[in-house]
Order: structure tokens, then C-alpha cells, then sequence
């Protein structure tokens, strides 16, 4: 099914305009757009990312070691991953790389305790109405309190487990939300004995919770009516890290790439040289940039990240639960490369067991509880930090000056990796179950249920204001002009000064 | 687990919640009240909120606003919210100050988008960006502020239970954060 050509209408004047705005049951702000003619086909569909913040931009300047604490303020969903992998990049810059083996347990700990509950989160609480009620159920029914009417047992689980990850992230830095554990050049803190011991105890009930979770994405993937078989289904390259060996790695790692058809394509990357692996284009009607391969170029070269490609690129799972359970997932689609996005939902399980298998193991580590916890080093000017966060490949990267201020910065988040295979997403249900059709809420709602397997992570904006405005101005509950904006007709937006005083003098 | 034939309980507070130029770390130290999250469901329900999927808020009794005001969208929701609900609660050092986001209020957002973009996206469903990010009380008047970044879970909580017995929100210390 070639989607391509609804990326951009031919002719868009004329066309009905449907938008799903704001998305829900996803973190942060976006929308999708539809464009249907007379008939009601689809001539245009775009997911919209309308976020932008600008963090890029406003942490030039800054103290690198305010960095790791800043960048979290990103996403209050997976900030430790931005915690870490702002803390990787300048552990090079401190010429603390690698960190002291308590140092790097403790803040594996923390990642894969924030593994945990994010998908905890993803699963239960955003996309499990959709799987246990129907895409189409009533509105007022899909969303997590409905599920604990209908399923308390399931929603119980799933609150407890992303307790557990939450937990697991306060006592490694100090805050569920926004903590401030990992430095550069290491940590500033180890875990308690008696914090450890509180969690340890919890751990056979939580793995067997974990098991129960895999159980059930199967069965709910296993028992969707036929005609979603092959929901979404958009074959694309897989990538993220892995160790060494080709195991499951979401902490530090080397890049592999995996061709749609499952041939591996480029393996042992060094992540130090990913600006030689990915590019980075801008379309003009999304804030959310769209990375591809270089060697294949802006067009052919995008591709997946996140737990379906992760579970799908490495070679086996270093836990054994989650490694069997991988392996049942592989032997179920008789060993083929699995596309469909909602077969994400059973990926995202696989990894939350490996995540709480892995938080037992690190439990059992006395390294934990202390030992010498930074490095230090010759200073280098630049450094990166690529880490796999809950939602996939997360690159960030700084230049720091001799003052010890940042004076550039790229990041490249999960989301983001996944842009192209979003709005693919997004063409292929639009196509197979919108097309003709009488677009009914229901309808509207199979085109989230894909953009949710993939967990985006949004992050802040909002939705639309029905019409465009030309020109916008924003007072004060006192009348004072607070700031104009205009549109001019090529697009571009202006500050007008003589309408901004004209408007103040009022 | 659930008690058999309870007593119908009094009308349920409706509570909208919603994430303007924040992180979403509000919503989730929200979440964070964890199991508790049942009990409060007897008391309360949900109209819009990135937890369902009711797109536009209606009459509320408690509305929760996350984030400070980065475009033009983030202040025609700030005001929906404000008409529809009885109580309206800053909720987060991005809605009582900016936060983190209003870094950017010493450079031009058209030179932040140049750098970042080269191509600057320029789509009408693109919302138009503010010049400065507001803190939400320049725009509507707010009844409660809860701050912290996030605040803990123990601050929501309570403050749910003093907006549910119908009391004055207390400010417990302990609960009260600046980070
Ligand atoms: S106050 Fe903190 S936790 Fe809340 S939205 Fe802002 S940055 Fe996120």
C-alpha cells in the first residue's frame, strides 16, 4: 500500500478538513489532520506535532552541570532518561567516562526502574481502554477509570507496577519525578539499605505481575477481531542499541540497524559517530523533525525505534523470563520480522519484565549501596549520550566551552525517530478504514489507537483555534496588550511593532 | 474488592486536567497518589484530560492547569478552562512562573526558530508561538496555586480532599515546594 501520496493533497482547495485535536491518551500535544473530498476519500493525512519549547536553543549558555538536572523538565514522563543520557554525554565532557562500576549500577537501576514504569503507564492506564473495550466503544468509556470498573484487577496491576518502577527511581535520585541522582562524572548518592530491602520485598509479587502483563497484551493482541490482523502494519527498518553480544541493552550500547526484512544492516556502531549514521529533515507543518539514514537519503532512509524494533533487533534478552517470552513472540509469527504496530503492546511487556528482572538483579548488587561513586578526567570540549528510553533512541548531544558554559546542543528524542512511521501509521489506517467511509468519532479514534502503540511522547502545545487568525493579540485580565503576533500571507509570523503599539495605546 | 450495594454517594466533583506548556510530570506526580487513585475515583470523575478522551472542556467544579502559556492555543484553553470551572488551580512552577520553558523569554523566538529549524515550520495548524512565555495568572485570575516541580503527590492529594469536604485548600507544610 503505498501511503506516500497522502502525505500532501494535489489539490487541497476544496477538501473537507476533520482534525483530531487535541490527541488523547498520549503524552503531550498533537493532532492529526484528514483531508476528504466529496466522496470521503482521503486526499491528505498529517500528524501534527505543535510542540516547541526551544530547549535546544536556551541551554546554550547555561552551566554544564546544571545540564542533567534541566533537560529532565523535558518530559515529566521519562525524565530519567534525559537525566541520563545528559549526564552520559558530559560524563566525556568531564573526562569521567566510564563511571565508577557503583556509579553505573546505580544509575542502571534508575533506568530500568524508569523502564518499568513507564510502560506500566503506556500500557495500563493510555492504551489499554482501546484493547479491552474496542476502538470504537463510546468515548466515555476509554480511559483508565472505566478499565478499574470493568477490569480492576488489570488496572490494580498496572497502578502497583508503575509504583514499583516510581519507587525505584525515588530511592535511586532522591524524587519519583524530577530527581537529581546522576552528575556528570557519576552520582551524587547511593541507595539505602533499608529503602533497598523495602522494594526487594515487594519483587516476587511484582514479577509475577510483570508475567501477568505479557500474558494478557498477548491475549488481547491474539483476540482482536480480524479485521484488524493487520492494523497499521508498515514495514520499516528497526533501529537502537545493543550490547556488544547482540543482547537487549537499554542503558549504553552500540547502533544496529535492521532492514524491514530482518537482515541486519549496520551493526556495532559507534554512538559517538551517530551524526555520520542520521540526518535530520524539517517539513514545514510539524514542529517534530523527521531523522533518516544518511546513506539512503530523506525519502527511503526513515525507520522505527522503540520496544517493537528493539525486541525485534537484538539477538536474545540477558533475563530469562522476558527472553522466553521473546522467544514465544518470535515463534507466534513464525520467525518473520513483525510490523503491525499493535504487536508493539506485546514488545513493550516483554521489556517491562526484562525491566523488572534486571531491577531484581541490581537489587541483589551490594555496589549499589556505595563505593566510589565519580571519575574525573582531562576535559574534552564535546561529548554525546545515547541511551534507550522507554519510547526508543534517545541522542543527546553538547559542546561545552572552557567558561564551563554549554555553547551547543542537538538533541534527537525517541519520538521524534519515529515521526515518519507515525504519519505512515496514520496514511495506512486512514486509508484501509477511513477511506469512503462516514467518518464517525469511533472511526477517528483507530487512527489514535496507532498513534498510541507508538507512546509518543509530545510533550506541551495545544490544539487548534478552528481558523487560523491572522493575527492574534494577548491582553492581560487588565486590558495590557501582553504580545501580538501576526501571520503574514506567506506564512511567516511577524511581531508587529506599529500594531503591537497601535493595539498597547488603545 | 469492591463494597456490595454501597449507598449512592453524593454527586461527584468533575475535574478537568490539562497539560499547556508543561512536561506532564504534574500529571504524573498526580498518578503518584498510586493505589489511592481508586478512592479518589468514587469521589470524582474526569471531563477533559489527557487521561480520556473528552476533547473539550465542560462544566467543571476543579480545574488542574499544568504549564504556563507558550502559543496562542495554550491561552484560548487556559480560557475555556477558566469559563468552565469553579475552581481554577495553578498547578506546577511552569503555570505559577513560566518554569523552566520561560528560559527562552531572553531570545527572539523567530532567531530560536531559524537556528533550530533552518526551514521555519510555518503550517497554519501550527499554533503561532508567544514572544515570551506567561505564567497563567497573567491572563485569567487563578484560584489555588500548588507549587513544586512537579508537586508531590501528597499536595494533590490533600488538596483534592479539602476541594471534596467542601473546606478552604490548607497549605500543609511538608507538601509546599520550590524546586
Ligand atoms: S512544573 Fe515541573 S513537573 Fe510540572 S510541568 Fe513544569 S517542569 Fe514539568
Amino acid at each position: 500500500m503505498d501511503t506516500r501520496p497522502l502525505e500532501t493533497a494535489a489539490e487541497p482547495g476544496g477538501l473537507r478538513r476533520i482534525a483530531i485535536d487535541p490527541l488523547s491518551r498520549v503524552e503531550g500535544h498533537g493532532k492529526v489532520t484528514l483531508l476528504l473530498d466529496d466522496d470521503n476519500r482521503v486526499r491528505q493525512a498529517r500528524l501534527h506535532i505543535v510542540e516547541f519549547r526551544g530547549f535546544e536553543k536556551f541551554i546554550e549558555g547555561r552551566p554544564y552541570w546544571e545540564v542533567p538536572v534541566m533537560v529532565q523538565r523535558l518530559c515529566g514522563i521519562c525524565p530519567v532518561s534525559h537525566h541520563l543520557a545528559a549526564s552520559k554525554a558530559l560524563d566525556r565532557v568531564v573526562g569521567g567516562w566510564p563511571v565508577p562500576p557503583a556509579a553505573e549500577r546505580i544509575r542502571r537501576l534508575m533506568h530500568y526502574g524508569q523502564i518499568v514504569q513507564s510502560h506500566a503507564l503506556h500500557f495500563f492506564h493510555l492504551a489499554s481502554p482501546d484493547l479491552l473495550f474496542g476502538f470504537d466503544a463510546e468515548a466515555t468509556r476509554r480511559n483508565i477509570v472505566a478499565v478499574a470498573g470493568a477490569f480492576p484487577d488489570a488496572a490494580r496491576q498496572g497502578v502497583m507496577l508503575r509504583k514499583f518502577g516510581q519507587e525505584v527511581i525515588r530511592i535511586t535520585s532522591g524524587k519519583r519525578v524530577h530527581g537529581t541522582g546522576s552528575i556528570p562524572g557519576g552520582m551524587n548518592r547511593a541507595v539505602d539499605a533499608h529503602e533497598r530491602d523495602a522494594l526487594r520485598a515487594e519483587l516476587p509479587q511484582v514479577l509475577a505481575w510483570a508475567q501477568d502483563a505479557v500474558e494478557l497484551a498477548r491475549r488481547l493482541h491474539d483476540n482482536l477481531p480480524p479485521r484488524y490482523a493487520d492494523f497499521a502494519d508498515t514495514p520499516a527498518a528497526m533501529m537502537s542499541l545493543v550490547g556488544r553480544d547482540g543482547a537487549m541493552e537499554l542503558y549504553d550500547g552500540v547502533l544496529r540497524v535492521r532492514e524491514a526484512d530482518g537482515r541486519i544492516a549496520i551493526d556495532g556502531f559507534d554512538d559517538q559517530h551517530y551524526g555520520e549514521l542520521i540526518g535530520e529533515a524539517v517539513k514545514p507543518w510539524t514542529y517534530m523533525k523527521f531523522p533518516y539514514r544518511r546513506s539512503l537519503g530523506p525519502d527511503a532512509g526513515w525507520y522505527r525505534v522503540g520496544p517493537l524494533a528493539r525486541v525485534q533487533n537484538c539477538d536474545f534478552i540477558p533475563t530469562p523470563r522476558a527472553e522466553a517470552a521473546r522467544q514465544a513472540f518470535v515463534a507466534a509469527h513464525g520467525g518473520r520480522p513483525v510490523h503491525a504496530v499493535l504487536a508493539t503492546h506485546r514488545a513493550r511487556m516483554i521489556e517491562l519484565l526484562h525491566g523488572v528482572e534486571t531491577v531484581a538483579a541490581l537489587l541483589d548488587d551490594p555496589l549499589i549501596l556505595g563505593g566510589p561513586l565519580q571519575a574525573e578526567g582531562p576535559r574534552r570540549p564535546s561529548g554525546i549520550g545515547i541511551i534507550e528510553a522507554p519510547r526508543g533512541t534517545l541522542i543527546h548531544e553538547y559542546d561545552v566551552g572552557d567558561d564551563d558554559l554549554v555553547t551547543r546542543c542537538n538533541l534527537i528524542v525517541s519520538t521524534t525517530h519515529n515521526n515518519q512511521a507515525m504519519n505512515e501509521a496514520v496514511r495506512a489506517v486512514a486509508l484501509r478504514y477511513l477511506d469512503g467511509e462516514t467518518i464517525t468519532e469511533g472511526l477517528l479514534n483507530h487512527i489514535e489507537v496507532a498513534i498510541r502503540a507508538y507512546d509518543p511522547c509530545l510533550s506541551c502545545a495545544t490544539h487548534a483555534l478552528g481558523q487560523m487568525p491572522l493575527a492574534v493579540s494577548l491582553r492581560a485580565a487588565d486590558g495590557r496588550v501582553l504580545d501580538h503576533v501576526l501571520r503574514s500571507s506567506t506564512g511567516e509570523l511577524l511581531r508587529d511593532a506599529p500594531a503591537h503599539d497601535a493595539e498597547a495605546a488603545q | 474488592m469492591s463494597a456490595a450495594a454501597a449507598p449512592t454517594p453524593v454527586r461527584k466533583l468533575r475535574v478537568a486536567t490539562v497539560s499547556l506548556g508543561g512536561c506532564f510530570g504534574c500529571h504524573m506526580s498526580l498518578l503518584d497518589i498510586d493505589e489511592r487513585l481508586f478512592e479518589l475515583i468514587e469521589k470524582v470523575e474526569f471531563d477533559r484530560s489527557p487521561l480520556t478522551d473528552i476533547k473539550t472542556v465542560g462544566p467543571c467544579d476543579i480545574g488542574l492547569v499544568e504549564g504556563g502559556l507558550c502559543n496562542a492555543e495554550n491561552v484560548e484553553v487556559l480560557r475555556a478552562f477558566r469559563a468552565h470551572c469553579k475552581v481554577l488551580v495553578a498547578v506546577g512552577a511552569c503555570a505559577i512562573t513560566g518554569g523552566l520553558p520561560a528560559l527562552r523569554n531572553h531570545l527572539d523566538v523567530g532567531d530560536i526558530l531559524q537556528s533550530v529549524y533552518a526551514r521555519v515550520p510555518d503550517d497554519p495548524e501550527l499554533p503561532l508561538p508567544l514572544n515570551r512565555v506567561l505564567p497563567i495568572h497573567e491572563v485569567v485570575q487563578i484560584d489555588v496555586a500548588l507549587p513544586g516541580c512537579p508537586p508531590p503527590a501528597d499536595a494533590f492529594w490533600q488538596l483534592l480532599q479539602d476541594l471534596i469536604a467542601g473546606r478552604a485548600p490548607q497549605h500543609l507544610p511538608g507538601l509546599i515546594r520550590y524546586d
